[in-house]
């Protein structure tokens, strides 16, 4: 029982991250009905980012959690000035073709973030710098959690109430959320829909930075290959939860997070080796777009006619 | 019609001599006169980058040294290094280019099995002698006649974990967590797994990940609920650092045991405190404190900036002085009797032990045991191979006084300035037969 658990708190840790990163999905979807493939890679320039930042203002040195903030912080700030540019240099001027021109758009922006990222920082991967000493918390039985999965738990659910938040109880919010009805009725009614579309893509983008720094304390090596994956399943666990649907991403990720760590731990007993586990996320991406192509918690009110 | 057919043929002339090429003895300039032209492929980009860049720098001091001593038989030494980012099709590709573009003599390289497999059959084929520093899958000399390596092969350093596992760390039950896609950790895991069940002990528990994994806690906790009492993880650094540090998140206590590829630097960023305690098996100790492993550390540090070289910097300098020493012999480049040379190579002393190449074009060396404590390895002993070369069996009473390598004071080197080493001399059977203490631990 004790091992189904910590298996469990493993999943979910991972699955945190994954819903950090589907958020940032799932609210450009719901706004512009674009796929963002190149988020997985803002990810990873986040987790770039900090790693600079943490060397650069001396925090690699002596850990605190004031360096910890000041790092994540600052990655998610930089990664928000990148999704803006992104937004403005690529998406922007295909915006008014047809939704398959911005789709091979984003596909491009991703190759070339990935292999700029080659170019410039290498391949090897680098060793991103502990900021917080860790120490297990026993919890029953073999059963134990540890500070940074706390940690990660911690920032994530801070950072996903944050959102709720501004989607919810703030003027930019239900701008946000008229765009995603209709961009035109909101045009007509006054909101500068430009501007909206700038501020959802710089939230996402901070939100996937955050996700970078806190895997990179969990697992401490980076390079500029690792949004290929971590992005593709989050994108999964944005379709699982129902694309476009906030409280879906989440949901998705967790999801997500979970089976894998259960299928890499338990699935030796029916046959799946463990390093069937990137199979998973797709194979639930198949499962959900035969038996429920809207996600779990999406609705057909998507359509629009 | 005819403007067609003209211009047809014309296509297929020219393309036909495009796909002209030279086979057969890589030859460069010429075989006795001219440069010699020598290849070096491996990582210098990729996920084990750690490796190529240290092959690298030990080929490339040993060149240097060649040169400033006025080249083989009057002959300078030419290198074109080639980086493979550490993937199997790309080392095939650039060892291909090496043979046909750059007319390379000889090829060195590369460090991680898989590689050096994908890339063996291309020199085999174009009958270009091939000497792998560091790659110690037993597959990979058995591709082909012109395929060598100055390394011991994995069934020997599985065995050698194994025994080690058994007879000083007292398990009984040994958990396995292996690199899915590499062929030397399934290499290594095999002859673990063969040596540990044949001394009575149990493999309690199998996992595998992936090089790109970024979570290990799943299979790490399947492990911890098999309760073993050593964990074998026969990886490469990348992944074995990370590995660590998330073993102590979850409380694991059985120590880890690896080998030879953990060895760079970076093991050390990723995993941190998280890997005191563990164990490793390798090729050489730098702490050696034989006169020419430390004539050799030393002109290292000096040439690279204070790095100390690891065994796999080590290992590609002596595969470099073999390759040249084997041409001296020779006489030529020419590449039948280059390929005859290396493969009569004996007791050539080498700054990893004395190298001498058999049957199966591998060499037979000793391996040494070290305990990773504080960012340091620290000797704990070395286990020679079933057949050593008479040199290493000879000395226990002639040796002349090395005190400080007797086994009795070892405990305390180890404590008063984690140098460890003392008896690392018994590493290294040089020829010159002056190193004392082959009474280390032999434990065959």
């Amino acid at each position: 029982m004790d091992t189904f658990v910590q298996q469990l708190i493993n999943g979910l840790t991972v699955g945190s991250i994954y819903a950090l990163i589907a958020l940032g999905y799932t609210m450009v979807y719901g706004i512009l009905r674009l796929i963002n493939f190149a988020h997985g890679d803002v990810y990873m320039i986040g987790a770039f980012a900090g790693f600079f930042l943490a060397h650069g203002l001396g925090f690699a040195a002596e850990p605190s959690v004031v360096g910890l903030g000041v790092t994540l912080v600052g990655s998610m700030a930089v990664a928000a000035v990148i999704g803006m540019a992104i937004e403005r240099f690529a998406y922007r001027p295909v915006r008014k073709y047809a939704r398959m021109t911005t789709l091979i758009t984003a596909i491009g922006v991703s190759l070339l973030i990935e292999n700029l990222g080659v170019v410039i920082f290498g391949n090897a991967p680098r060793a991103f710098p502990g900021l917080m000493e860790n120490q297990t918390y026993p919890l029953f039985g073999n059963a134990a959690i540890s500070k940074t999965q706390l940690l990660i738990f911690g920032v994530s659910v801070a950072l996903m109430l944050l959102l709720q938040w501004i989607i919810y109880h703030t003027k930019v919010g239900t701008a946000m959320r008229a765009v995603s009805f209709n961009l035109n009725s909101a045009k007509l009614m006054g909101i500068n829909t430009d501007a909206i579309i700038v501020f959802t893509f710089a939230l996402g983008s901070a939100l996937a930075a955050a996700g970078g720094v806190l895997t990179a304390q969990y697992n401490p090596t980076i390079y500029p290959l690792m949004g290929i994956i971590t992005g593709l399943k989050a994108f999964v666990a944005a379709v699982l939860g129902g694309i476009g649907n906030i409280p879906g991403a989440v949901l998705g990720g967790l999801l997500i997070g979970a089976a894998e760590t259960l299928v890499v731990g338990y699935g030796q007993v029916v046959g799946i080796p463990s390093t069937y586990r990137d199979a998973v996320a797709f194979a639930i991406l198949i499962l959900v777009l035969l038996f429920r192509p809207a996600g779990l918690l999406g609705t057909t009110v998507q359509e629009k006619v | 019609m005819k403007r067609t057919l003209i211009t047809l043929v014309t296509l297929a002339l020219l393309l036909s001599t495009l796909a002209c090429e030279r086979r057969g003895g890589g030859g460069g300039g010429g075989d006795d006169t001219g440069p010699i032209k020598v290849g070096i492929y491996g990582d210098l980009s990729g996920q084990t980058s750690s490796f190529g860049q240290s092959t690298k720098n030990g080929a490339v001091m040993a060149i240097d040294e060649i040169n400033a001593a006025g080249g083989i038989n009057g002959r300078k030494v030419e290198y074109v290094m080639e980086d493979d980012q550490g993937q199997p099709a790309q080392a095939a590709t650039v060892v291909t280019k090496l043979i046909n573009q750059d007319r390379v003599h000889a090829v060195l390289g590369e460090v991680a099995s898989t590689n050096s497999l994908a890339a063996a059959p291309k020199a085999q084929e174009a009958k270009v002698p091939m000497i792998t520093p560091s790659s110690t899958n037993p597959k990979v000399t058995q591709v082909g006649d012109y395929i060598f390596r100055v390394c011991f092969t994995d069934d020997f350093q599985g065995a050698v974990a194994a025994k080690f596992a058994s007879n000083t760390l007292k398990a009984k039950k040994a958990a396995i967590l292996g690199d899915f896609n590499s062929d030397y950790s399934k290499g290594m895991s095999q002859y673990f797994v063969q040596e540990f069940t044949a001394a009575g002990g149990q493999i309690v528990e199998r996992q595998t990940y992936t090089q790109t994994d970024a979570d290990f806690k799943g299979q790490l906790t399947a492990i911890r609920a098999a309760a073993p009492d050593v964990i074998f993880v026969p990886g490469y650094y990348g992944q074995v650092g990370v590995i660590a540090k998330q073993a102590k998140e979850l409380g694991i206590t059985a120590p880890l045991l690896g080998g030879d590829g953990w060895d760079a630097p970076q093991l050390w960023d990723l995993g941190g405190a998280a890997l005191n305690g563990a164990y490793m098996v390798n090729h050489y100790s730098v702490d050696d404190p034989s006169p020419a492993v430390q004539k050799f550390v030393a002109a290292y540090k000096a040439k690279y900036g204070g790095t100390a070289p690891d065994a796999i910097a080590a290992l590609g300098y002596d595969a470099m002085n073999v390759l040249a020493d084997a041409i001296r012999r020779a006489g030529t480049t020419e590449s039948a009797k280059l390929r005859d040379a290396i493969a009569q190579t004996k007791n050539f002393a080498g700054v990893t032990g004395a190298i001498s190449i058999n049957e199966s074009r591998d060499a037979v060396k000793p391996a040494v045991v070290f305990e990773l404590r504080d960012r340091k390895f620290v000797y704990k002993e070395t286990i020679q191979p079933p057949g050593a070369p008479a040199t290493a069996a000879a000395s226990p009473g002639a040796s002349p006084a090395a005190p400080a390598s007797s086994p009795a004071v070892m405990p305390s080197n180890t404590a008063a300035g984690a140098e460890g080493g003392a008896a690392g001399s018994s590493a290294n059977a040089n020829a010159a037969g002056a190193s004392g203490g082959a009474a280390g631990n032999t434990n065959r």
